[in-house]
């Protein structure tokens, strides 16, 4: 299961960097959503995946999953989600003025 | 007690919060954020003299004993950060009330810059690495906020390319978590520190801490300083020399924090990497200083300098090394705060970017031109200013740790600094003056006051450096005795 997941992660990766070299800003910002999901799974992976039953103390358990990497991860979640609102907002808002969505005609200014 | 702790962070916050309801007041905007970036840097003054007397301080969050809760440890080289980034960003803040940008005001930037100071102070005091990521997370998200703020066009496209750099470092923050959470089962640093001496950093850990030094440098702008002048340059005054003064020094801390306290046992391979490191941000930024002619760039590029020069001291690994680099940050914060303000002013008062469009500026502003002089020499490390005993150490670290052509390195780079400063004045100040008396704008008293405070805490730490002894030496002490943290930070009275 952890390798499956794993390569899962690679896939993801993957994708998220041929979406962040493009050059148009809303695959950009789509690049980086499904990178910081890639994240996510493998934080979850290295904690791992089938530890035991759920972290209840309870009788007739012997093992519990590790609930760690789920909180880190809600909290990363929630975290990624106000990234990705901010950075949409920030190139709707750069398209209205600058007119363009294409990062090659935003380098640089007139003056350097 | 040591509930105490927890005030730096809490405080920005409850205050960042509360002024979201006063948009349309901006006079209860300035001057509460002002009263409480205060209000913040007695408490850490308090405790600082309070962690120097008993130790390191530390709140369990929730009760929760470590290492199972969220902790915050103060031990002296965080509260001592902590009290110089709450001053001087009290400082920008009264810059910024007195400039008065109504656009901005009215769009929140005061909230903005306490929730960064809340996010810089929340670093520099927490136990975990997660809630360093998270502490790094709440910072960012303010700074994208006030870097975007007024959205003019320049400002947006720079917004981009450093929104999109810090969601990528972010991103490999989390990489290394995840790797570390993996192979050590813990988050706590002490904890951590615990268990990589247990097994002694073998070659996998080795390679995580290179993540981390990535995930630091670019933060910090070690090496990987390229987005640096583009971003700090099109910001208004007061929000770049915030920027200027905290942000880096941020990854500058987690960078010694974590190669003092978990990665240390290698230090053939990492110090050696972060020493390289440090010349190529010094050669670098050397050259970017004496490139420019545009101020801002000049400015941008000297807290790259900075930033090699105070790893220097953590490439040295000895324990007059790391003080000298204590030293030099606090120095550092206080410097670039004044000089980004100098230089904020100065375009302000002329409107020109290009130091050789002006000339005679001393004529109509005597005092900036006095304080722009002091600032230039301080920055230069020329005693009796606060600069000198940071340099002074850091190069006695390094010729200590017979790394002599580093020690070269960074005082030629002084050198660079001061020429470029230097020449700043030399052009903008002196000469003809190109503005009659009549004509000139006027220069409100009110934004000279934060100048007037830097340049006298500069000075004042630099003739009075003993003051500081106590508090720098015990925060070197930490640092090169993991144990000391360790104790301070696990154990359960």
């Amino acid at each position: 299961m952890e390798t499956l997941i794993t390569l899962l992660v690679g896939v993801l990766v993957s994708t998220a960097t041929y979406l962040l070299l493009s050059k148009n800003l809303i695959r950009i910002v789509l690049g980086t959503a499904i990178l910081s999901h890639a994240v996510h799974l493998l934080l979850m992976t290295m904690g791992g995946l089938k530890g035991g039953s759920v972290p209840i103390l309870d009788d007739g358990t012997e093992t519990y999953t590790d609930a760690l990497p789920q909180a880190l991860i809600l909290t990363a979640i929630v975290i990624g989600f106000a990234v990705t609102a901010f950075f949409l907002v920030l190139v709707y808002r750069t398209y209205q003025s600058v007119g363009t969505d294409n990062l090659n005609e935003m380098r640089g200014s007139k003056d350097e | 007690m040591n509930n105490i702790l927890v005030f730096p962070m809490v405080i920005p916050i409850i205050a960042g919060v509360s002024l979201l309801f006063f948009r349309s007041y901006p006079s209860i905007q300035r001057w509460s954020s002002f009263i409480s970036l205060l209000v913040v840097f007695f408490i850490s003054i308090g405790s600082l003299e309070a962690i120097r007397r008993n130790g390191i301080m530390r709140l369990d969050f929730g009760g929760w004993a470590p290492p199972y809760g969220i902790t915050f440890v103060g031990d002296s080289f965080a509260m001592l950060l902590v009290s110089t980034a709450s001053l001087v960003s009290a400082l920008c803040v009264l810059y910024a009330a007195f400039a008065g940008d109504k656009k901005r005001e009215g769009a929140f930037q005061y909230p903005f810059m306490l929730l960064l100071v809340a996010g810089v102070n929340g670093a520099f005091l927490t136990g975990d690495l997660f809630n360093l990521f998270v502490c790094f997370e709440i910072m960012l998200l303010a700074s994208y906020g006030l870097m975007t703020l007024g959205g003019e066009k320049k400002q947006l496209t720079e917004g981009i390319k450093y929104v999109l750099i810090n969601i990528l470092s972010s991103w490999f923050f989390l990489l290394g978590i995840a790797y570390i959470y993996g192979t050590l089962g813990t988050l706590n640093l002490a904890q951590l520190s615990q268990r990589i001496a247990e097994a002694g950093q073998p070659p996998m850990l080795t390679t995580i801490s290179i993540l981390f030094l990535v995930v630091f440098s670019l933060k910090a702008g070690l090496v990987l300083y390229f987005w640096l002048p583009g971003s700090y340059s099109v910001l208004p005054t007061a929000i770049s020399a915030l920027f200027a003064a905290l942000l880096t020094k941020v990854g500058v801390y987690a960078l010694i924090r974590t190669f003092t306290l978990l990665f240390y046992h290698e230090p053939g391979i990492t110090h050696t990497i972060i020493g390289w490191m440090a010349l190529i941000t010094l050669v670098g930024g050397s050259i970017g200083v004496i490139a420019f002619v545009d101020i801002r760039k000049v400015a941008a590029y000297n807290v790259v300098v900075a930033i090699g020069f105070i790893l220097v001291g953590l490439a040295a690994n000895n324990e007059i090394g790391i003080q000298g680099s204590i030293y030099y940050l606090v120095h550092d914060i206080v410097i670039k705060a004044l000089i980004f303000l100098l230089i904020g002013t100065i375009i302000y008062l002329t409107g020109i970017y290009r130091l050789d469009r002006m000339s005679g500026l001393i004529t109509n502003y005597p005092l900036l031109g006095w304080i722009f002089l002091l600032a230039a020499l301080s920055l230069g490390g020329v005693p009796p200013f606060s600069g000198f005993v940071g340099k002074l150490m850091v190069g006695q670290g390094s010729i200590t740790a017979g790394q002599y052509f580093l020690a070269f390195a960074a005082f030629a780079s002084s050198l660079f600094v001061l020429y470029s400063v230097i020449r700043i004045f030399l052009n903008m100040f002196w000469g003809q003056p190109m503005v009659g008396k009549l004509k000139q704008v006027h220069l409100p008293f009110g934004m000279m006051v934060p100048l007037i405070f830097l340049a006298v805490i500069t000075t004042a730490l630099g003739f009075g450096m003993n003051a500081l002894t106590p508090y720098v030496a015990d925060a070197s002490n930490v640092l090169m005795n993991p144990e000391i943290y360790i104790e301070g930070a696990l154990e359960n009275e």
